[in-house]
């Protein structure tokens, strides 16, 4: 008994202790340039890092598309201005066989974890989850810098294998093993393969450094009063998010060990009975197996779509609800539905590996899993239109962006259903019937969760407001040029068009598609460059928006608004505000909304059951 | 007695951590957990390709020397490094036990203990790296045959170097870790903090450690 009182008298003492920390905080330490925007410690300007990186990588990734969209659309045209700017890789104006691919490869490693994980999470977790908590910081600041500068390395490191001679990494974002082992096998996996698998092994060590911060931050300094079910939903879904970090890319980090072992050992962790074409040579590698890589991967990999998902599903709930000006529909059941999905991403990766030979009755599992996910993410769905149904609806864009994010996660997600059956995955395996389903359900859906979090958060990142016509243009040309692009992607896939061809045309039975690729790749350029419209609005108004005049310029009730309109490091100047109440307080009482940090009042309704 | 915490309090209302630690540790529990992925699914392809093997190498063959002793000696020397690390578990237990205490000087004895309990446990295993080595193995080679007598492929010492070597890689970051432990103890910094948290949190990263080390000893050398 006496150690038990020891012990909280240590805690006491300790709990002191951070009162003092924290009342140092409030005022402003003398910053230099390098501590405030390099060697930032403060969760906002790192979160700023992450956003800026990441939209630089997307810039980067989305250019990659338009490249190989060129080649799909126009195979028979030369682009000479390609020769100029690319060199060999483009020779006589036509993007080459090997850089297609590495094109590819690029496209879907850039967009999955450079910008749609670090660049998503990496933003909103860091920015959102002390402020909308009620914390002066992260748990450790300086873990969480490390965190970028981690990713900072990697993408360093990746960029830089775009630069080697032998070209970067073209075996397909998920660089199965044997190609990806075999430097012999292509030139993309000879230095470029080795850079990649550096590049993600530092991007796993950011994310475990960032997810650990997300998680400890979330459970151990919520302001008192802020209850886990008064979390704003955006905090729940960041906090499964990092869970699934923290629980699946240690494995994937193993199966890159074993692929650099296989790579440069001479072992043969994955290679088994292999000749290669290109040396005319019967490798001595016996007893792998390359499926073995497929588990490890997509043990990460299906969690992976949750990683990108999942935060996109929080921001748009609390957009939504603060201009509906109506609470979230089903607190409770989003909370749940978050949870499930978190606890089955762990148990359906087999479905991206129907067609390796997978014993089928095994299968037949994975198709039951997966097809339970249907259950948490209709929930969700419901729940996002019972929240619009009869809301006081103010069209913002980031509300309009998150109700294009409701549509295009409920048309991606229908075609899920089709590909979660592994008798239809074997007709559509590696069609582009898959690309059109996860580019709509995870890819641009995310990236549209992402913009309603940037157009409704950056008053509170820049003390200014992105300009709106900009925005309407942003979002309609997105959202319309998204299902142009996407849709038709159906129609090919169920006639059998395979992913990663360079070129069609020795094809009689694809043909007729030729208009219609042609018709995909304009649209494709006219999408990304309404993104650089974006990109240009994003860094015009950070320096000459329209300036925030109010606290609360949306009138929503999380904490975030109560700090000044320009919060300094510590985020609020004197005490942090206590929370009363959970965070959907919308039209109660007659009133518009209700802060969180507003005591109930004695003749107030009954707190919403939720 | 009146510093007790009150049956009633709200431990997940906000304000306090809802499991009376603070970050440092619960940010220690998360990382074992990823930690225990990342060894997880070394174990796990391990198993799926020795299964998928007809036949694989007998450990009673293989690990049979002692050093001084010769051969014919199975799991000896394995046994002696197993109970060296399980008694330097004990030692870190004691460690963290005085520290509760507030007992530097034990504190001091116990992490010295651990540390050379730690680099002895490495130490047998460069030794036995370096035999294993001598006899022809190493990634990509394989001199043992299987137990049913037929080749064998290379993926028995491809698993045992990079999973004992990984393991080994993490033992070396532990008796990193106690040595700073260490240091700090003898610089006082933990009295004047008025706490030994930090011991604490290096005494789990050891013990998972060890914890993995009963896993690997397990697949690799009895069954």
């Amino acid at each position: 008994m006496s150690q038990e009182v020891n012990l909280h008298e240590q805690v006491g003492e300790m709990t002191t202790h951070e009162v003092h920390h924290d009342e140092h905080h409030g005022h402003h330490h003398k910053e230099t340039f390098i501590t405030k925007y390099v060697f930032s410690q403060d969760h906002k300007m790192i979160a700023k890092q992450f956003l800026i990186t990441g939209m630089i990588w997307a810039i980067i990734g989305g250019l990659f598309s338009v490249l190989f969209r060129l080649q799909l659309g126009f195979p028979n045209e030369t682009f000479p201005i390609l020769e100029d700017i690319l060199g060999k890789w483009a020779a006589g104006g036509k993007i080459q066989p090997e850089f297609y691919y590495a094109l590819t490869t690029m496209h879907g490693t850039v967009l999955v974890f450079f910008v749609l994980t670090a660049g998503l999470s990496g933003t909103f977790a860091n920015f959102l989850i002390p402020l909308q908590l009620g914390a002066r910081d992260m748990a450790s600041p300086f873990m969480n810098m490390l965190s970028y500068w981690f990713f900072f390395i990697a993408s360093i490191v990746m960029i830089s294998s775009l630069f080697v001679q032998t070209g970067p990494a073209s075996g397909g974002w998920t660089v199965y093993p044997p190609l990806s082992a075999l430097g012999d096998a292509s030139e993309g996996s000879k230095i470029g393969m080795d850079l990649w698998l550096i590049a993600m092994a530092l991007f796993v060590v950011s994310s475990l450094l960032g997810g650990l911060n997300y998680i400890s931050t979330i459970l151990n300094m919520r302001t008192k009063g802020m209850s886990m079910t008064r979390m704003p939903l955006t905090i729940w879904a960041l906090f499964f998010t990092a869970v699934l970090g923290v629980l699946s890319f240690p494995v994937l980090l193993s199966g890159f060990i074993l692929l650099l072992f296989d790579r440069h050992a001479g072992t043969s962790f994955y290679l088994s009975d292999i000749f290669l074409a290109s040396t005319q040579k019967a490798l001595p590698n016996e007893g792998g197996s390359a499926i073995l890589y497929q588990h490890l991967f997509w043990f990460l990999g299906h969690p992976e779509v949750y990683i990108i998902i999942l935060p996109t599903m929080g921001l748009v709930s609390d957009v939504m609800s603060a201009n509906s000006r109506k609470p979230i529909f089903g607190y409770m059941a989003m909370v749940g539905s978050m949870f499930a999905i978190a606890v089955l991403a762990f148990l359906v990766w087999a479905h991206h590996m129907f067609v390796t030979g997978l014993n089928p009755f095994l299968g037949a599992f994975f198709v039951l899993l997966t097809l339970l996910i249907a259950v948490p993410s209709a929930i969700k769905v419901f729940n996002w239109l019972t929240t619009l149904w009869r809301g006081n609806l103010r069209f913002t864009p980031g509300m309009l962006f998150s109700i294009g994010f409701v549509s295009l996660f409920i048309s991606g997600g229908l075609t899920g259903i089709f590909l979660g059956n592994s008798t239809l995955d074997i007709h559509l395996h590696d069609t582009y019937f898959v690309i059109a389903h996860f580019h709509i359900v995870m890819g641009v859906s995310a990236f549209f969760g992402m913009f309603a979090g940037i157009y409704h958060w950056f008053p509170k990142m820049y003390g200014r407001y992105l300009n709106n016509t900009l925005a309407y243009i942003h979002f309609w040309i997105t959202l319309v040029g998204a299902y142009l692009i996407f849709w038709p992607m159906h129609y090919q896939g169920l006639a059998g068009v395979p992913r990663r061809y360079l070129d069609f045309s020795g094809w009689a039975s694809f043909n007729q598609f030729d208009g219609l690729n042609r018709f995909i790749s304009i649209v494709t350029i006219m999408v990304f460059a309404v993104q650089l419209l974006f990109v240009f609005n994003f860094i015009y108004s950070i320096f000459k928006g329209r300036r925030v005049t109010s606290q609360n310029p949306w009138g929503a009730t999380t904490l975030e608004w109560t700090t000044p309109i320009n919060p300094g490091h510590g985020n609020w100047e004197g005490e942090i505000p206590e929370v009363h109440r959970w965070a959907y307080d919308y039209g109660k009482d007659g009133r518009d909304f209700v802060p969180q940090t507003e005591p109930i009042s004695p003749n107030e309704s009954p707190e919403s059951k939720h | 007695m009146a510093q007790a915490v009150p049956a009633e309090q709200k431990w997940w209302s906000g304000g306090k951590s809802p499991f009376n630690v603070e970050y440092g540790k619960l940010m220690m529990w998360y990382f074992l957990m990823s930690d225990a992925f990342t060894f997880g699914a070394f174990l796990i392809s391990y198993g799926t390709i020795r299964f998928a093997s007809n036949s694989w190498p007998d450990p009673n063959e293989v690990f049979q020397s002692f050093p001084g002793l010769g051969n014919g000696l199975p799991l000896m020397f394995v046994s002696l490094m197993t109970f060296i690390l399980i008694i330097s578990s004990v030692t870190m237990v004691l460690a963290v036990q005085a520290g509760h205490a507030m007992d530097k000087k034990a504190v001091v004895r116990n992490l010295v203990l651990t540390i050379i309990g730690g680099i002895a446990f490495l130490s047998c295993q460069a030794w036995e790296w370096t035999h294993l080595h001598h006899e022809g193995a190493w990634w990509g080679s394989n001199p043992f045959l299987n137990a049913d007598g037929t080749k064998a492929t290379t993926n028995f010492t491809n698993f045992f170097f990079t999973i004992t070597g990984f393991h080994g890689f993490h033992v070396f970051s532990g008796v990193v870790i106690n040595i700073i432990m260490l240091i700090m103890t003898l610089n006082n910094v933990f009295e004047r903090k008025g706490h030994y948290l930090m011991i604490e949190k290096a005494g789990l990263y050891w013990h998972f450690v060890d914890l993995v080390w009963v896993f690997v000893f397990t697949v690799f050398y009895l069954v």
